[in-house]
């Protein structure tokens, strides 16, 4: 997930910047034209937030797909296998391990007892109202920290694949980037989101798994010469074994079982996924598409174990460090190193669509949740009717478009891996100990809720606060000071088990009792699917 | 307001209580979490020997097994293996487990088989 500057020598630029924008441009015109007819008939809140509930398993888990390889996955991923050798790939298997958790405790149940949002579920047999906010503002929070991380990576590597390297000419990227994305989820809502994720999501794979081919046609096939090679052109033996990156010291160990701890634990926990599943019609449905987006993702993971030793091998590790992206320009180089200017171009223009529909899957999950639980629930005490809270909805994609552009352009240039971190630690603080509670715990009280929600979110931000992420090194945010308590970078092994242990202390010490019908209820709707199941079946 | 959080509604008038104290749904939630319980702690923590051992027994997980496939990346890919295997026995276990149950349980109701007093009125079909 780390996810900073791009790739490839702006010498190199200069002949595909033309050849960038075309593809580009071709992909925005086609996709515009699928999401308007898409969109032609958005009537309810249903339509516009789940997508009429009309997709099926295997377009949603594509669609999932699309959401979870940000290009931060792509490029950050590769780049880190071309660096770090072995700890690199470990990232991969985190990633994809932790949609079990997703496929067997959380995706079906959740499918069956909630409506639009994530808060549907967590305030189902809970006080409503501070049940809801809570969960209401932890999406809220999660998604912004997604969105500025996205939206200021894009800035930077959109910028430069286009050759574009001045302030100004960078900020505008970004505010192009933010009105497409509004326009998107303004014109085509869930419906529209959902077909940019899907052919965006085939467009990566795609272009991996060609990439990945190539290579392996290169090394006639045999991943131990293609590893061989690897490691002849680092000069290092250690490129093929653990601890390269985070083996340095004790501290840096913890560190790295933290980030696994919030990585395997932070998916079943993203907000903009759990959405995802209301798009489907059932929750075989729904089990379909985890089972689809597991096998697309998994594959994709295994792409990049291959394209990064490649570029380990075919680039080398000097030439991707000292090009303009550092790091994350070896997916970009190794494409131009095997296809030349047009492989590159189609790469380039597929991470710039990746950052487009991750970003629009984003802020249509932020302005449902304001809309929906904030808006509706709480404002109009669930008086408003279901246009003027679409109409809400509408106009909350503009207000966070706008913040996005803006907070993406001051954050140009930061450290986009704390932010993505910090989305996934907070995701998995924040969130998870209350769905596990309250799908499988018949004593889980709303006191236990908000302890555990508000308790899971202010520790893992306040803990990143005062770790070296901010202060006190050479890469932190703000150098200049030093006010970093907290030596670890991830605070996942501090802030999950808290949030879980306030859920439960809370739970306990609460006296007032939860109504036991509503958990009787809530219980037999999510395993049966009573009621959420459209009337197909009977 | 838990009902608003569903659109159909057939089952304004249904007894949950009584749904879930029926031995066929109590069997139903047996057998999903006496699958999701012990796989979710098996995989976890699988994964996390997984992190330990690539963090804590380099030496090991650098051993060669052929040419240049080292122990760390075997199961690595091994966690890849566990992960489809899973998936796919979960589905597998949930098509002839849970589904069936699931579905008769959720046709009783929507058939109104149980109304607010706990009595069961057989033979009413949509």
């Amino acid at each position: 997930m780390t996810f900073m500057v791009p790739a490839v020598n702006v010498a190199d630029l200069k002949e595909t910047t033309l050849l960038n924008m075309g593809i580009f441009a071709l992909f925005v015109a086609v996709t515009m034209i699928i999401v308007i007819k898409a969109s032609r008939n958005n009537k309810t809140a249903a339509d516009y937030y789940a997508a009429g509930r009309s997709f099926t398993g295997p377009q949603n888990g594509t669609a999932i797909a699309g959401d979870y390889l940000s290009a931060a996955s792509f490029l950050g991923i590769t780049g880190a296998i071309a660096i770090n050798g072995y700890d690199g790939f470990m990232y991969s298997i985190g990633f994809l391990v932790a949609w079990l958790v997703a496929l067997l405790l959380v995706a079906e149940l959740l499918r069956n007892t909630g409506k639009f949002t994530m808060a549907d579920v967590l305030s189902f047999r809970l006080k409503q109202r501070p049940v809801r906010i809570a969960a209401a503002i932890s999406t809220l929070v999660v998604c912004f920290f997604y969105l500025l991380a996205q939206m200021a990576g894009a800035g930077t590597l959109i910028s430069l694949l286009l050759g574009i390297s001045d302030w100004g000419g960078q900020a505008l990227v970004i505010i192009v980037v933010g009105a497409l994305m509004i326009m998107y989820v303004l014109i085509g809502g869930m419906k529209g989101t959902t077909w940019v994720q899907i052919i965006k999501a085939v467009l990566l794979i795609a272009g991996a798994a060609v990439m990945t081919l190539w290579v392996l046609a290169i090394y006639g096939f045999n991943l131990s010469s293609l590893l061989g090679g690897a490691v002849e052109a680092s000069g290092n033996p250690n490129l093929l074994n653990p601890g390269l990156q985070y083996g340095k010291t004790e501290t840096s160990k913890i560190d790295f079982l933290s980030l696994g701890l919030a990585l395997v634990l932070g998916t079943a926990a993203l907000p903009h996924v759990l959405m995802r599943f209301y798009t489907v019609p059932t929750a075989k449905e729904a089990r379909k598409s985890v089972v689809w987006s597991i096998w697309l993702i998994g594959l994709f993971y295994l792409f990049t174990l291959v394209l990064g030793f490649g570029a380990a091998a075919l680039v080398g590790a000097e030439t991707i460090k000292a090009a303009p992206g550092g790091v994350n320009s070896a997916a970009p180089l190794l494409a131009f190193h095997l296809g030349g200017p047009l492989l590159l171009g189609f790469i380039s223009a597929v991470a710039f669509a990746t950052i487009l529909a991750v970003v629009a899957g984003l802020t249509i999950t932020a302005a449902a949740s304001f809309a929906h639980d904030i808006y509706a629930s709480v404002i109009a005490k669930g008086k408003a009717d279901a246009a003027t809270e679409v109409k809400v909805a509408r106009r909350t994609v503009v207000v966070i478009g706008l913040l996005a552009i803006i907070g993406g352009i001051f954050a140009n240039g930061q450290n986009v891996a704390f932010l993505v971190a910090l989305a996934f630690a907070v995701a998995a603080s924040a969130n998870l100990p209350t769905i596990v509670y309250s799908l499988y715990w018949r004593k889980f009280t709303t006191q236990g809720a908000l302890w555990s929600m508000y308790g899971g979110l202010g520790s893992a931000i306040l803990l990143i606060a005062l770790s070296p992420v901010v202060s006190g090194a050479k890469t932190s945010m703000i150098p200049g000071a030093n006010f970093a308590i907290f030596p670890l970078s991830n605070p996942g092994i501090v802030s999950i088990p808290l949030a879980f242990f306030l859920g439960w202390l809370g739970s306990v010490l609460d006296k007032r009792l939860e109504d036991t019908t509503k958990q009787a209820e809530m219980e037999v709707r999510s395993l049966t699917g009573v009621g959420a199941e459209k009337a197909t079946d009977h | 307001m838990g009902h608003e959080a569903q659109e159909t509604d057939a089952t304004a008038a249904v007894d949950f209580k009584e749904v879930q104290s029926t031995p066929r749904f109590q069997e139903l939630r047996k057998r999903h979490r006496s699958f999701v319980f012990p796989m979710a702690i098996a995989f976890l923590l699988w994964y996390f020997a997984y992190v330990l051992l690539a963090d804590y027994a380099v030496e090991f997980m650098s051993t060669k097994v052929w040419g240049n496939i080292n122990v760390g990346l075997i199961m690595g890919l091994l966690q890849f293996v566990t992960t489809f295997a899973i998936t796919g026995w979960y589905v597998s276990y949930s098509n002839r487990k849970l589904d069936p149950i699931a579905a008769e349980i959720r046709h009783e109701i929507e058939g109104h088989e149980f109304d607010k007093h706990g009595n069961q009125i057989s033979g009413v079909q949509k």
